[in-house]
Parts: C-alpha cells; sequence; structure tokens
C-alpha cells in the first residue's frame, strides 16, 4: 500500500506504542499535523505553548512511565528551541525522539526561510540523529530511533525530516529494529567480575553502596533491595537515584554529594569498598576527585564502558545489565549487618538532625515559612506517594532531600544539565503518563517563569497537576553562593515579581496564596484533595541556605553544616 | 601522566555526519587534532578514520571510549608510536628550471628516495612518503632553492599487532 511519507511517520509511531505527542505546528511540519489530525482517535497530541516545553513534557512523561518520550517541532526556530530538553535528556539519559520538519530537500544548504542545520546543532546533544530526505527511509530510520533512544543506556534521538519526504509516496512496511551492527547496547556480562565484586564486599569491613538513576533504568529496584538486605550494606543514592529505594528503607542512609546527607559525603572518605551501582560519579557528587574515596576499593556496576575509570578508577568494574548483575550476585554475597559501621552513619545523622533539619522543619519563632516545612507538609499529606517534579534551585535540593517516597520512579528533576524551567512542563508530562498518581511540581519563582506559558498548556488539556511555587522573590541558589562565596554582593538575584495567583486564575486554574505559617496544613490538604489542577503560591523565608553543602571543589568530608 | 603521540584507529560504518561527531568528541575537551584521515578500511562498507594527538594515556582512553560509544563507530583503538608502522605522504611543487640548473637537486631527490610524479615546463612535483622527521628533513634541503607549493597528508598506519576487527564483524553479522 503506497502512502505518504507524513502517513508513514504516524504509523511508525503507533506501530511503537506511542499513543501521546507533544509538540508544536510550523510550515516544515504541516503534513505530519494533517496526518495528526486525521489519526487523533489513536495518537493524542497535546500542543504546548513553547518547543522546550514539548521536551520536558515528554522528560517527564519518559521519567514516570519508563516508555519513550516523544516530541515533534517545525524546522529553524522550532527544532532550535528543542535543543535545552534534548541536551536535559542526554546528560540524564532519558530516552526521547524527537522529530523536526526540514526545509525540501532541494532547498537544503541554501539558507532557505526557517532552515537551520539541527543535525550539526543537536548532534553533541543526541545519542544519535539523522536527517531523512527521502520518503522511503521513514521506517527503517524511526524504528532505528526508537530502538537506540530506549536500549542500553537509554538517551535522546533527533529525526529531521525535510518536506519532500513527507510528501512523497512509497510503499509502506514496518519492522521494529532489534539490533545495529556496530552499537552493542548491553556488555555481556562477566561472571569472574561479579565473583571478585562479591568477595571483595563478602571481606569488606566497611562497605558502602552508592546507587544511581540506573538502577532505575534497568529496573533493578527489586533487586538493589534484596541485595542491600542480605548484605546488610548502608546505601547512599544521587539525586536520580531518589525513589528507587523508599525512603524509610532502614539501610537508607541518604543523598550524596554538593546538598546532600553529612554521614553518607562524609563516610565516603571513610568506606573500604564503596560499590556503585548505575551511577556516573558525576562531580556534584564527587567533590574533588584527587580527595575522593581514595581509601575505597571501588566496585562500579554500569552499563556504559565508556563510564569506567573516568573518572574515579575502579578496583573491579561489573560491566553489564544491573538487574541481571545483582541477580548473580546476589547468591555469592554473604549475610551481614555491620551494626557498627551503620552506627557511625546513625550518629552523623543525629548531628545533621541537630544543626541543619530540626530548624528547617521547624524553624525557630519569627521565621518565614521555611521550604523544608513546605516539603514536609507536602509529605504528610501525600503520604509518601506523589511523584514529585521539581525545578532547579534551592527548592530542588530541598524537595530531593526531604521528600518522602514510597515507590520507585517518582523523582523528576533535571539532575545534570539544572535546567531552570524543566518542572512545569515535565509534571505535565508525568501526570499524562501516569494519570492513577498524583504529580506535585515544586518550582521556584525563577525557575516558573521561565517556562510559565505551560499554564495554557494545563488550561487546554485539563491535565490535573498540582504547582507549588516556593516563592523567596530572590533566584536563591544564586543568591546563596552570593552570600557565601561573593561577600553578599547579590547582583542580579533579587526578584520583583508579577501576581502569580492572579496569572493562575487568568488561565482558570484553582489557586491560593499562602503567607502565614498556620495557613499552610489547610492550604496543602486542600490542594491535595483537588480533582482539578491547582496552583499554591508558598511565600517562604527569602534569605534562607540550604545545608550541609560542600563548596565547588572542596572534599567530600569537607561538608560543611552551616 | 605525560603526553605522548597517540594513533586512534576508529573503524565505522560509512555515513554521514559521523566525522561531525567524532571532531566534536576532541572540541568538548580542547584536544587538538594533529592529523586526520579518513579512508575506506580492508572491510568493505567500513571507514577507518586515522587520528593523530598528543595526549595522556588516560585521556585517550577516555576518548576512545567515548567514540565507541557512538552509534555507527564499530570498534575504536589506540595505539603508541611504538606499536604501529605509520607514515605520511607529501607533495613538493618545485620550478622546473632547477631540476637542470642545480646539479645539487638531482642528488637529493635519488638520495631521499622520493619520486618525480609529474614534469612540466613551469614546475615538477616531487612525493616522499614516510616518516615526519624525513619529510621535514627533505622539506629543509629543497628550502633553499624555493619551494612553490608544500602540502603533507594525515598520518596512516597499520598495527604491528593483530586488530581484531574482523572476527568482531564476522561475529555481529
Ligand atoms: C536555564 C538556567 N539558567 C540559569 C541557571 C542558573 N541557576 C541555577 S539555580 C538558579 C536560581 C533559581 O532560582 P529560583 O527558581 O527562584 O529557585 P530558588 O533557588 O530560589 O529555590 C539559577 C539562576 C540554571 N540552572 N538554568
Amino acid at each position: 500500500m503506497k502512502i505518504s511519507g507524513a502517513e508513514a511517520v504516524i504509523r511508525c509511531l503507533l506501530a511503537e506504542g506511542v499513543d501521546l505527542v507533544y509538540g508544536y505546528p510550523g510550515g516544515a511540519i504541516m503534513p505530519v499535523y494533517d496526518e495528526l489530525y486525521k489519526f487523533q482517535d489513536q495518537l493524542h497530541h497535546v500542543l504546548v505553548r513553547h518547543e522546550q516545553g514539548a521536551t520536558h513534557a515528554a522528560q517527564g512523561y519518559a521519567r514516570a512511565t519508563g516508555k519513550v518520550g516523544v516530541a515533534i517541532a517545525t524546522s529553524g526556530p522550532g527544532a532550535t528551541n528543542l535543543v535545552t530538553g534534548i541536551a536535559d535528556a542526554q546528560i540524564d539519559s532519558t530516552p526521547m525522539v524527537c522529530i523536526t520538519g526540514q526545509v525540501g530537500k532541494h532547498l537544503l544548504g541554501s539558507d532557505a526561510f526557517q532552515e537551520t542545520d539541527i543535525i550539526g546543532i543537536s548532534t553533541p546533544v543526541t545519542k544519535w540523529n539523522y536527517q531523512i530526505t527521502e520518503a522511503s527511509e521513514i521506517p527503517e530510520i524511526i524504528a532505528k530511533a526508537f530502538y537506540i533512544a530506549r536500549s542500553g543506556r537509554p538517551g535522546p534521538v533527533l529525526i529531521d525530516i525535510t518536506k519532500n519526504a513527507q510528501f512523497d509516496e512509497f510503499e509502506f512496511s514496518y519492522e521494529k529494529c532489534t539490533g545495529i551492527r556496530s552499537y552493542n547496547p548491553v556488555p555481556k556480562l562477566k561472571l569472574d567480575k561479579v565473583a571478585e565484586a562479591a568477595a571483595l564486599i563478602n571481606n569488606a569491613k566497611k562497605p558502602f553502596i552508592v546507587f544511581g538513576q540506573g538502577i532505575i533504568l534497568g529496573q533493578a529496584e527489586e533487586q538493589l533491595k534484596a541485595f542491600i538486605e542480605k548484605s546488610g550494606v548502608p546505601a547512599g543514592w544521587t539525586i536520580l537515584g531518589l525513589s528507587a529505594l523508599p525512603t524509610d528503607h532502614p539501610l537508607n542512609v541518604g543523598m550524596l554529594g554538593m546538598h546532600g546527607n553529612y554521614g553518607p559525603n562524609m563516610l565516603t572518605n571513610e568506606c573500604d569498598v564503596l560499590i556503585a551501582l548505575g551511577m556516573r560519579f558525576d562531580d556534584r557528587v564527587t567533590g574533588k576527585l584527587a580527595t575522593y574515596a581514595k581509601q575505597a576499593k571501588v566496585i562500579h556496576f554500569e552499563i556504559d564502558p565508556a563510564e569506567i575509570d573516568k573518572n574515579v578508577k575502579t578496583e573491579v568494574a561489573v560491566l553489564g545489565d544491573v538487574k541481571e548483575a545483582l541477580n548473580a550476585i546476589l547468591p555469592l554475597i554473604e549475610k551481614r549487618s555491620h551494626d557498627s559501621w551503620h552506627n557511625e552513619f546513625k550518629e552523623l545523622y543525629k548531628i545533621e538532625v541537630e544543626s541543619v533539619i530540626n530548624e528547617e522543619l521547624n524553624p525557630t519563632n519569627g521565621k518565614g515559612i521555611s521550604m523544608g516545612e513546605t516539603m514536609e507538609m507536602i509529605n504528610k499529606h501525600s503520604k509518601g506517594d506523589a511523584i514529585i517534579v521539581s525545578d532547579v534551585g534551592q527548592h530542588q535540593m530541598f524537595a530531593c532531600r526531604y521528600a518522602k517516597f514510597n515507590s520507585t520512579k517518582s523523582n523528576i528533576t533535571s539532575g545534570g544539565l539544572g535546567t531552570m524551567g524543566f518542572a512545569l512542563p515535565a509534571a505535565i508530562g508525568a501526570k499524562m503518563g501516569r494519570p492513577d498518581r498524583e504529580v506535585v511540581a515544586i518550582i521556584g519563582d525563577g525557575g516558573f517563569q521561565m517556562t510559565i506559558q505551560e499554564l495554557g498548556t494545563i488550561f487546554q488539556t485539563q491535565v490535573p497537576v498540582k504547582i507549588v511555587i516556593l516563592n523567596n522573590e530572590f533566584l536563591g541558589m544564586v543568591r546563596q553562593w552570593q552570600e557565601l562565596f561573593f561577600d553578599n554582593r547579590y547582583a542580579s538575584t533579587k526578584m520583583i515579581n508579577p501576581n502569580f495567583v492572579a496569572i493562575a486564575e487568568g488561565y482558570h486554574i484553582k489557586s491560593k496564596k499562602v503567607t502565614q505559617r498556620e495557613d499552610l496544613d489547610a492550604a496543602v490538604a486542600e490542594m491535595m484533595a483537588s480533582k482539578d489542577s491547582y496552583f499554591l503560591e508558598v511565600m517562604v523565608e527569602k534569605e534562607n541556605n540550604v545545608f550541609p553543602m560542600i563548596p565547588t571543589g572542596a572534599c567530600v568530608s569537607e561538608i560543611r553544616l552551616s | 601522566m605525560e603526553d605522548k603521540t597517540f594513533t586512534i584507529s576508529v573503524y565505522s560504518e560509512n555515513n554521514v555526519g559521523l566525522l561531525n561527531r567524532i571532531s566534536g568528541i576532541f572540541l568538548k575537551r580542547h584536544i587538538n587534532i594533529l592529523s586526520l584521515n579518513v579512508s575506506e578500511s580492508e572491510i568493505e562498507n567500513v571507514s577507518r578514520f586515522i587520528i593523530v594527538v598528543d595526549t595522556t594515556e588516560k585521556w585517550v582512553q577516555n576518548i576512545v571510549g567515548q567514540i565507541e560509544k557512538q552509534i555507527e563507530v564499530i570498534k575504536a583503538f589506540y595505539h603508541t608510536d611504538e606499536e604501529t608502522i605509520y607514515l605520511e605522504n607529501a607533495l613538493f611543487k618545485i620550478q622546473s628550471s632547477l631540476l637542470f640548473d642545480e646539479k645539487q637537486i638531482q642528488n637529493i631527490i635519488k638520495e631521499s628516495q622520493s619520486t618525480i610524479v609529474t614534469v612540466s615546463r613551469d614546475f615538477f612535483v616531487i612525493s616522499k612518503s614516510g616518516r615526519r622527521s624525513e619529510i621535514e628533513e627533505l622539506y629543509a634541503k629543497f628550502k633553499p632553492y624555493g619551494i612553490m607549493q608544500f602540502v603533507r597528508s594525515g598520518r596512516i598506519s597499520v598495527s604491528k599487532e593483530k586488530m581484531e576487527i574482523s572476527s568482531l564483524l564476522e561475529a555481529l553479522n
């Protein structure tokens, strides 16, 4: 059967199980939009208000569901607006396929209207990209795109399709991609490495696990839990590993890195065996590399060979699928409890509670509402069952430090790129992907204004996301750095803000503003009970700081409590 | 770790855009490529990149890891100079009159084992293959007489050890 390239695009998406795409139309992608109109019963298209929003929504969808997120844009400015979200997905290993329209093949390279070299622009930030210039290439390339995006270490793929290829007709057939000769997504697990790792762990006096998003991407949450429980090894998480293990698990010792917990950071430089599971030793986690866990033998469970020894030298590298590796190591692990080692974490946690956490969760009289107590209030009403989508800044660190999670894929945040403006559209995607779950976005007054237009998407689609703005009238995180490292010179970090509630109401979203502590409980309760989307602005203490903190370039055990 | 010269060999699918991806890896790390050669390899439809850089072993390992990660790259290797047979190619364009007027020129050509590619009324062209130092030596010898044009190719090399690329491909196919 002969069909147009544009129709082929839709049929390929359907064949890949896609039922929801985010996008924004324009000249060079109009044939595809025309088909979207025809196929609207099978493939739902969400019109965002800016293409960046399409990528973040696709990311939120992917992170909440584990499926591939899809974003569509036109050529030129439409395509370039995708770049931030693509870069974000690349560094956080989020599976995403972006489809952009392109000028006709005969115009390529001529600086035609809305022509931009999106292949060149997106090359450094995609896992793979490809420009289709003939309709007949569409099925094979889209099949490849989905295979590459979701396999191995996932990532974003961009497919650019010239307009002639969208119009031309060809004989359509579709076959899913199952392998590419030059691409080995999952290295074969070596059992001798697993045995070596097990021997090190069994002989360790002070072993310590650090786990990252690899656990979630590899669907190895059950294995992680079993491994921790049998080995008795305390486990800390990176910001993207958060929610892979329930917050309340007794062996969960907290967050690593710049604003992580005191114990896990301090004891990274005490442990004798460091077991890294699906994490990549980001510099926000390691601090100064020259002093990072130097005393420890490092075992690295990792799917991406390029990450081995990239930042931290390993003693044993267990390459392969983390779930398979954990299944293989479990029978080799001896049952232990490591009580006195656990106590070291508990002692340090006590110090952190006394010097930081108590004050943050129960601020002394006279102080404004804190971000931490707002998170506690959300915990109280969500009971740990919500998906928390956070933006970037102080509120993000408070959200990740204090939010409670009972189940996996519940913490969605921009980790590697730190993209302000991420949370509002990502929350839309998360809620659409998981309509059965409560989705709460936590956003700063700065980041909110970077993608505030997506309130329009919320209104139009009626997607019931909950939005909490923690308003400190500052670009708080930058202000904190100015206070600590730039002698209080608050260069361009003070925000004079508009009436956010009026704006949200302008989009017909139920709204409330809280300025007094005594109103917080009822407001959060009302928000969580709402069946519709809800906007809650909380005026918080202006010049609060996030502690603990490891200053840039310092060693993890130089973590500061104040 | 000290800097050394490394020859990176990349076997890849013959696809548009890959050069961009690979050069981007060096760009990101601010590493200068000393020489680059891309051509067909001994395997049908497989291209081979030969990239020469001065860097540390740790960096070259990292870079090779990043290169191998690219979807179209089949396999990448790195070698030190001791582990490869390598050479470059150079062309010298020189005024024809010198060939007859300057006796010494003919001796230089003979001694350097270079070959005359073409001779015309105005100029003649000499080709020389060899190590960088041999080409530079020849350059120094011609220089006093005047060189109209000079060009040198990227390094090409083969490893002394067997590269496991063919058996790898067989296993994949
Ligand atoms: C797109 C983008 N621009 C700039 C930054 C740098 N940056 C990091 S945090 C921050 C301040 C965020 O302020 P706000 O959204 O109000 O959150 P707060 O820190 O006050 O909680 C800035 C400007 C960034 N991460 N992303």
